[in-house]
Parts: structure tokens; sequence; C-alpha cells
């Protein structure tokens, strides 16, 4: 179990690593962002000291919007001590000297990458998303300056036809992480490699979600009570992974996105929650029960 | 407006000028000049004062030698061009009261998406070759807001049938498909959303004379199917006669006659439609 209280603020750096500039732009683009739901804000900042593809676009929205009072909680692929969860908790809090969590209904702000936690958030909480590629067109036009104007037109025909010849050719669409969505009816994103279990939680949330994209410095966002609509045809509709007849392992839950392991009686096939706090704290209810019943 | 005949398509004083213009534009420009360029500002004024009614279930054949501004008047009418000047409108937007040129760029989308169709002289303007020829039908049909998966295959399927590409080809890449085929291709794109209004720019040069002939066919059989009101261009008065009812003659961005392809053929007014019509003899 990782120790949270042994990680400390150190002097030396501003609050958050980031210099009051940069917050300023970030913040402002974040402002924008939320003002026009699903629309890639460019953003201006100073290259960050850390390889990308380690969610500095991500890295970057929480700096800029965390504060001393904040709790936090960063998680990879579902699971706090994920390496790249723990890189960026130790730098967040080494530089901000917040609190920590693993419990997702006690965080303020919480930065993730590929999930979004299976506990309900409130108004009170902001998700930071950390994305690797921005533009969800890029599944059918590389240009940039292109896909500008097939957003700027809502002309999203060619993605269209894309789900059409998926259909045709795998006889259902293929896409499972970083599904197409319409934003607000208007603007398409991608929810970034989110599972497409997690898509609908996006949908009239009460929560704030910010994608931050460091490549291609981008900010884009869907505000709470914000309607996302993943791409779908009248017949064929949008569905999300199929667990039924699966457990957890670990928890028994059996409404929860799963990873598959292998590893059971005879090789076999398990299934374990992808959230691991929350298949903690459903294993630590799930044992207390045991205990009461047990006096 | 006249009642008599109910028009699909009503232009009034279209023009169009590429450059940036002078007050003698107009007065020193057209057939009595031999020229569409103003010899003051180098401008050229590719359509001037070009009106017409299409009505239903008609097709008007725009005639004329290459460069007299017969693709340029389509292009402004399917909104690829901005108009300089002149008045357009559809009967089937807005009660025919109300000028496309002046809409916004998103109800322009909207009027070419839906309520028009387009043929090109190069298919690969109108059908993407990465795309499959049903994905190509598709397309047409989505951004017309068919959103049902199996009405899109079978309306494709129908009508990539229909344009005698064969059904096996359906889910194949126009890439590979030889000219005379992915013109049936744009031509089945075009007519995807069932259009009140097609227009046909040059759909046959560059074809092999025997596909030509088979394109044509295609075209004429539709026509008489559909009832779809059609604007078809060409500097071939054999393709005019074959398919134009009426038949409007352009020569340096203006028109210059208008009548029933016939009487044009038999008994040309203008001078210049003399000539045009004696040189096919
Ligand atoms: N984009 C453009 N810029 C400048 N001139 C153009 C452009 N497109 C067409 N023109 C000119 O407009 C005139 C009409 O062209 P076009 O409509 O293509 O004729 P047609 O189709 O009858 O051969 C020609 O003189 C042509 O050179
Ligand atoms: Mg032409
Ligand atoms: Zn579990």
């Amino acid at each position: 179990m990782l120790n949270l209280k042994a990680i400390e603020r150190k002097g030396g750096y501003n609050f958050a690593f980031l210099d009051e500039n940069t917050k300023r732009e970030i913040r402002r683009k974040t402002l924008k962002a939320v003002a026009i739901p699903g629309y890639q804000v460019p953003f201006a900042s100073p290259e960050l000291p850390i390889a990308r593809g380690w969610g500095t676009g991500g890295l970057q929205v929480t700096m800029s919007i965390i504060g001393p009072d904040d709790t936090l909680k960063v998680i990879d692929q579902g699971c706090d001590g994920g390496v790249n969860a723990v890189n960026i908790r130790k730098l967040l809090v080494k530089t901000t000297g917040v609190g920590t969590t693993f419990d997702t209904a006690a965080a303020s702000i919480i930065q993730t990458r590929h999930r979004i936690p299976e506990e309900p958030m409130s108004g009170r909480q902001i998700l930071v998303l950390q994305v690797p590629i921005p533009e969800p067109l890029r599944f059918v036009e590389a240009s940039m300056a292109k896909t500008r104007e097939m957003h700027s037109e809502m002309d999203y025909s060619r993605m269209w036809v894309f789900l059409y010849e998926n259909i045709v050719k795998w006889g259902e669409i293929t896409i499972g992480a970083r599904y197409p969505s319409l934003v607000n009816k208007r603007y398409l994103i991608d929810p970034s490699p989110i599972p497409r279990w997690d898509v609908p939680k996006l949908h009239m949330a009460e929560t704030l979600y910010l994608f931050g994209a460091g490549r291609e410095k981008r900010i884009y966002a869907v505000p709470p009570h914000t309607s996302v609509e993943p791409l779908e045809f009248e017949d064929i509709r949008f569905r999300v992974e199929d667990f039924s007849g699966k457990a957890c392992v670990r928890c028994g839950s059996d409404h929860t996105y799963m990873n598959e392991i292998y590893g059971g009686p005879g090789g076999g096939k398990l299934y374990v929650c992808s959230d691991s706090s929350r298949c903690d704290k459903l294993r630590a209810q799930r044992g207390e029960a045991k205990t009461h019943a047990g006096k | 407006m006249p009642a008599s005949n109910a028009f699909v398509l009503r232009v009034t004083n279209l023009a169009k000028r590429y450059g940036q213009g002078c007050p003698s534009c107009y007065a020193l420009t057209g057939p009595a000049f031999a020229t569409n360029i103003c010899p003051c500002c180098g401008s050229i004024v590719a359509c001037h004062d070009i009106g017409f009614d299409l009505e239903e279930g008609e097709i008007l054949g725009i005639v004329g030698e290459s460069g007299s501004g017969k693709s340029t008047l389509v292009r402004c009418l399917y909104f690829d061009e901005e108009v300089t000047g002149g008045e357009a409108f559809l009967a089937a937007y807005g009660k025919g009261g109300v000028n496309l040129f002046a809409e916004s760029s998103q109800r322009k989308r909207f009027i070419r998406n839906h309520l028009m169709g387009m043929v090109y002289q190069n298919p690969l303007l109108g059908i993407k070759p990465h795309f499959t020829a049903g994905g190509n039908v598709a397309e047409k049909l989505l951004t017309a807001d068919v959103y049902n998966y199996a009405d899109i295959r079978a309306r494709a399927a129908s009508l990539l049938t229909r344009t005698e590409i064969p059904r096996a080809r359906m889910d194949d890449f126009p890439a590979r498909f030889s000219g005379g085929m992915q013109q049936r291709v744009q031509i089945a794109k075009a007519l995807a959303n069932n259009p009140p209004l097609l227009f046909l720019d040059e759909i046959t040069t560059g074809l092999d004379l025997s596909v030509q002939a088979r394109v044509l066919d295609l075209v004429k059989e539709i026509q008489r199917e559909l009832g779809i009101a059609m604007l078809v261009v060409s500097h071939d008065l054999g393709v005019i006669r074959m398919l134009a009812d009426r038949t409007a003659v352009l020569k340096n961005g203006r028109m210059v006659e208008i009548g029933l392809t016939d009487q044009i053929l038999e008994d040309p007014q203008h001078q210049y439609t003399q000539l045009l019509v004696h040189s096919m003899l």
C-alpha cells in the first residue's frame, strides 16, 4: 500500500510548479472551453520538463486549477497505484502540499488517464482527463486545417461514413476506447481513451470534466448538465462493453468495468474491477458485513 | 411571377466576376466584344445577366464553347462559388420566395445536402476514392440526415444497381473503378437524397464514346422515372440534343439565346448559335 503521508511539499518551486502566467493562460482557456462545450481551445505554455505521453496536458490543467485546500486523487487506468499515477501524484503533492486520497468521494480534483471512476461524482468535484489525441476527426482526416473547418461547419459526415463502413466490414462498430461523441448537439469530441463503458457518465453529469492534451496543446470541456451523445445509427445503437454473467473476483461487484486476467483454476479467465479504489471500498464493506454477522 | 408553369429553379441576373472589377467591366465584355476579360481592369466576367426558369421535370441544356461560363454558372448555383450578383429561388425552399444566395452558409449547406445533387465532369470531385461506392452514397444520405443503417444500406444498393454498378462491387473502392463506373457512382450519390434538382456538368466529357452513350441513356432513363429537373451543361451539342428539352446558349459569359432545343438546332436566332450549330453539321 502506498503511504500518502510520506510525500511532502518541497520548496524552490512556484505553487503547483507552473509559473503564474502560464496558469492564468490555461485557466482562461479552460473558461473558454467550458463556455463552448466540446470545442478544442488551443493554449500556450512552455514545455514541461516531463516527457510527453505522461499526461502533460491533464497535468497542466490540474496545476492551473489546484489550490492549497484541494484534495487530490490521481488514477491511471482506474488504479491509484499505477506508475503514471504515482509519479503525477508525487509531483503535484511536492509542488502544492495538498492532501491526497484514494477515495473518489473525498477528492475535489481527480486527475485520470483512461477511466472515469465508477462512483457517481458531485458538482463540487472536477475530473481532469489526460488526452493523447484531442481530434476525433483524426480517424478520417489528417489535416488540422481541414478538421477545424469540418468542426466549424459541423460537417461530421465523414466520421459517419467511417462508422457505416465499419459496420459493413465488421458487422458492428469496432471502436472501443475513444468513442466519438457529440457534445451539446454541436461539437464532436474524442472523450480520451476511456472505454465505452465510461462514455454515458459524461452525459448530463453533475461534475465538470476537463480534457487536456499536452502534445497538441488543446483544452476542451464537458460542463455539468451537458448532453454527450455517442454517435450511433437509429437501428445500430451505441453499446457499452458487456460484462453480463461476470463478477469481480475481489469484491464480487457485477456492474463495473472489469479487466480480464488469466490465472483462474485451470488457467481460466478471471475478472477484476478496473476501478481499484471502489473495489477496495466494496471489499472492505463486505468484510465489515461479515464481521458484523459473525458477532 | 408567371403562375402558368411551376418553376423548380428560377435564376435572375446571375453574375460572377473574378477580379476586383471596375465600372466598365460589364459594359466592355460579352459577345459584342468577343471576350469576358475587362480591358480596363483585367477582371474576368465569367457570368453576367443570366436568368431562366427551370420547370418541373424539365431538362434544360446549357451549351457554349469552352470558357463561356457554363461551369461557373452551375458551381454558383451549387454554392461551390459565391456569386457577385443576382438571385436564385428554389420552389422546394421557402415556397420559392427566398433568394438562396442571400442565405447563411449553414442554410446553403442544408439546401445543397437536402435539395440538390451535383455530378461533376471529374468524378473524383464528387466522390471520394477511399470511401467505398456504397460509402459515397451513404455520405450524401448522412448529410441529408438519414441515420438508419439498414435504410442507408438498402438505398445505396438500389441506387448503385440502378446506375449499373454490380451489387458485388458496392463495398469496393472507386479508386479501382473505370472512369465510366466512377461517373455512375457519382450519379448514384447525386440522386441519393432524392433531390428535386440535379446539376450535371460535362458528365461524359473524357469518357470513351461507347461509355458516353451508356451514361447518357442512364441519365435520360432516370429523368423519365423520377421526373427530376436537371440542368445539363455541355460544350457538345450532340449531348444537348439527346437530353435537353430546352437549351440556353452561353457566349463570353452571357446568355445569347434560350428556347426549345429543336428550334435552336433547326432555326438558331443568334449569330453565334448559328455558327455553333453549323460547325457541328
Ligand atoms: N477560379 C477562377 N479564377 C479566375 N477565373 C476563372 C476561375 N474559374 C473560371 N474562370 C474563368 O471564367 C471563365 C468561365 O469559365 P468556366 O465557367 O469554367 O467555362 P466553361 O465551363 O464554359 O468552359 C473562363 O474565362 C475561366 O478562365
Ligand atoms: Mg466547364
Ligand atoms: Zn472489485
